[in-house]
């Protein structure tokens, strides 16, 4: 939670190495990343960019291990993701992974303060009991200004509440990397913003942070830019606008 | 982890209250009906126990044994395979620990009195210790007697039952009727018995055994059929010499009839024979009921699986949330399939209530005797988890093998 993470040499958090990925519809082979390789440190905040179809989604999808690489090889911190089973990749959602989505994907039925414990149910090592993960989930609602919601149910709250809940969720079991795709793509400007200066917060605090947008002017709380273009990196650039982190 | 994945299960049990209940219907229904079933067919042959235990105690039934020759058959000997009055007479005068010996022979005829007629009763011929072997009391009137048979009198006893169809509010006592050809004088009625091992008691009625032998034997039949009985019943004076005593018979009948003991063409055999050849018929009906209610069972849990399936499908976007915050396939599968067990075993727990309840209500109402077997229960309630399981496993891995991607586009 401090800045601690960040250190002169800091370590690599992903390593992408010419990762393809190819969806088969029938005959036809849709190829939505063309051996495209990254390289992304810890406590690192890097925006993606590029066109509709582009395979921004793709490439977060398989940073979350929500999918596998066609080809290629993917290491979050030091693991080789590629070669994993489906238990496997679940433990490594579970344990290192946030995910924010650009429709929440809160459940519905389930209040503030349910959806935020939701990872902890499934976490296997370092449980702690039922009454410190209450605590701790109000201090994460209180963290994103939830304060007072914990029994509010989604459909009861604003779109930036929600996106604020499904933040306080990708937060509870501390996770390595925090990945947000298109986060601020459902709201309006204000609750947009809102949003933004929580990332760029965590950012301070030493996350690291993967996030998709289509807004340059979010891009800018970025430090890096990634441009894709046909499932190619097309261009990359450093920002100095950002706040430095490193060195 | 437990306390969660039934707390999730339940969650999802509970959200469609109405659905679950009716989901539980098929298995609710399957046991209660098992354990019903089981439970009045258990009371059947408790009854059926009972109700020949009040034909007397401590008795014996000598018959003809089904044979390929059949009745009236020669031994190659020459002596005939028929049971006898004789047979009756030698062994009450031979065979040691007997109270009493009575023997039956049964014709089928019309019986008449004034204008009211009856076909096809049962008439018995019979000897004077009837009534107190077989547990028979007389109502109205006398039972025969020694002398009735002695001069072979045109005398009759009603069952009941037929004393009411043939007389009506009159006493019959004294009355005339016509039994085939032959004009008898009822001296009695017997007192209310009922249907015993298939045998209308009320509906029946007694004449002395030698006028069944003159008046009763078709002509055609008398020269070879002669004094020839149906069964002969012995009362053994109690349990412990009843081994004894069959022996003795059989000892008796071999040689009267010139058999060896391993081809006798008798049997004898004992009430609880009689009670437990009863006891078979319901027994395989009892088993029968259990097939038809499991296969309730069975539908109660394609039911399940319908309601799961929805559920996977309804849900989707749900399963794909929890994948992506770390659930594993095994995590959804057993929370689908812990909520398919929950379905199946609260359906289980409300069939148990229902099946006892409605046994006891039937005791209750007086038109059915129910017994619960115990086994019933246990085989019911494990039967509803093992459909729980069965049914549940398809739809939970159904879940489980999800794409976590295409789980949360699903609208
Ligand atoms: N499940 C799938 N099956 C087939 N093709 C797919 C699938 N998912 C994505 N694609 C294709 O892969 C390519 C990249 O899609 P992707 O969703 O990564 O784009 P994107 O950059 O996120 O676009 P957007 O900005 O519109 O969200 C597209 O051509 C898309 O049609
Ligand atoms: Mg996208």
């Amino acid at each position: 939670m401090t800045a601690d993470a960040v250190t002169d040499t800091p370590e690599t958090i992903i390593e992408v190495n010419e990762m393809t990925k190819v969806y088969k519809m029938g005959d036809v082979q849709v190829v939505a990343l063309d051996g495209i390789s990254l390289h992304i440190r810890a406590g690192e905040f890097v925006a993606i960019m590029g066109p509709s179809g582009s395979g921004k989604s793709t490439l977060m999808n398989i940073l979350g291990c929500l999918d596998r690489p066609t080809k290629g090889s993917y290491c979050l911190a030091g693991q080789d993701i590629s070669r994993m089973n489906r238990s496997q990749l679940a433990h490594i959602r579970g344990k290192k992974i946030g995910f924010i989505f650009q429709s929440y994907n809160l459940l519905p039925q389930a209040t503030a303060l349910q959806n935020v414990l939701l990872p902890m149910v499934y976490r296997r090592n370092g449980r702690i009991s039922q009454k410190e993960r209450q605590t701790l989930a109000r201090s994460t609602l209180a963290a994103v200004g939830l304060t007072d919601r914990e029994k509010h149910r989604p459909k009861e709250m604003s779109g930036g509440q929600q996106q604020r809940m499904a933040i306080a969720r990708a937060l509870i079991n501390d996770p390595a990397l925090i990945l947000a795709d298109e986060p601020t793509g459902n709201l309006d400007s204000r609750s947009g913003k809102e949003i933004m200066e929580i990332l760029h917060s965590l950012h301070e605090r030493g996350r690291t942070i993967v996030m998709i947008t289509h807004d340059a002017e979010n891009a800018g709380h970025a430090q890096r830019v990634i441009h894709l273009r046909d499932g190619r990196v097309a261009q990359e650039s450093v920002q100095s606008t950002a706040i430095p982190v490193e060195g | 982890m437990i306390g969660e994945v039934l707390q999730i299960a339940w969650e999802g049990v509970s959200r469609n209250k109405l659905r679950s209940l009716l989901t539980m219907l098929g298995v609710i229904i399957g046991v209660a009906a098992v354990i019903i079933m089981v439970a009045v067919s258990a009371g059947t042959e408790a009854t059926i126990a009972d109700r020949i235990e009040t034909l007397g105690t401590n008795l014996l039934f000598v018959s003809q044994a089904f044979s390929a020759a059949g009745p009236g058959a020669r031994q190659p000997g020459g002596s005939s395979n028929d049971l006898t009055y004789d047979d009756a007479l030698a062994i009450r005068s031979s065979v040691k620990n007997i109270t009493g010996v009575l023997v039956e022979r049964n014709s089928t005829l019309a019986v008449k009195a004034g204008n009211v007629s009856s076909d096809g009763v049962t008439v018995v011929g019979t000897t004077i210790d009837y009534p107190e072997i077989r547990g028979l009391t007389v109502a109205q009137g006398r039972f025969l007697t020694q002398k009735d048979l002695d001069n072979t009198a045109k005398v009759a006893v009603l069952g009941y039952s037929l004393a009411q169809d043939l007389f009506g509010e009159e006493n019959p006592v004294g009355q005339k009727i016509t039994v085939g050809t032959v004009k008898l004088y009822v001296m009695g009625v017997m007192e209310e018995k009922g249907v015993v091992a298939n045998t209308d008691y009320d509906a029946r009625m007694y004449v002395p055994i030698s006028l069944m032998f003159e008046k009763f034997t078709p002509a055609m039949f008398a020269r070879f059929a002669g004094n020839m009985v149906n069964t002969i019943t012995v009362q053994v004076e109690n349990q412990e010499v009843m081994d004894g005593v069959i022996t003795q018979i059989e000892i008796l009948l071999a040689k009267r009839h010139d058999a060896t003991m391993e081809d006798l063409p008798f049997t004898v055999r004992t009430q609880q024979e009689i009670i437990d050849t009863q006891a078979a018929t319901t027994e395989s009906f009892r088993s029968l009921l259990a097939w038809v209610a499991a296969v309730s069972l069975v539908v109660g849990g394609i039911g399940i699986m319908n309601i799961m399936l929805v559920s996977v499908t309804e849900r989707t976007r749900e399963i794909g949330i929890r994948q992506a915050t770390g659930a594993t396939p095994g995590d959804i599968r057993w929370q689908f399939l812990t909520e398919a067990l929950m379905l199946s075993l609260t359906g289980g727990l409300l069939g148990v209530v229902g099946g006892v309840g409605g046994s006891w209500l039937f005791n209750q109402l007086g038109s059915m005797r129910t017994v619960l077997v115990p086994n019933s229960i246990l085989l019911a309630f494990g039967s509803a988890a093992a459909v729980g399981i069965f049914f549940g496993f398809y739809p939970a891995n159904k879940a489980a093998q999800l794409d976590p991607i295409e789980a949360l586009r699903h609208e």
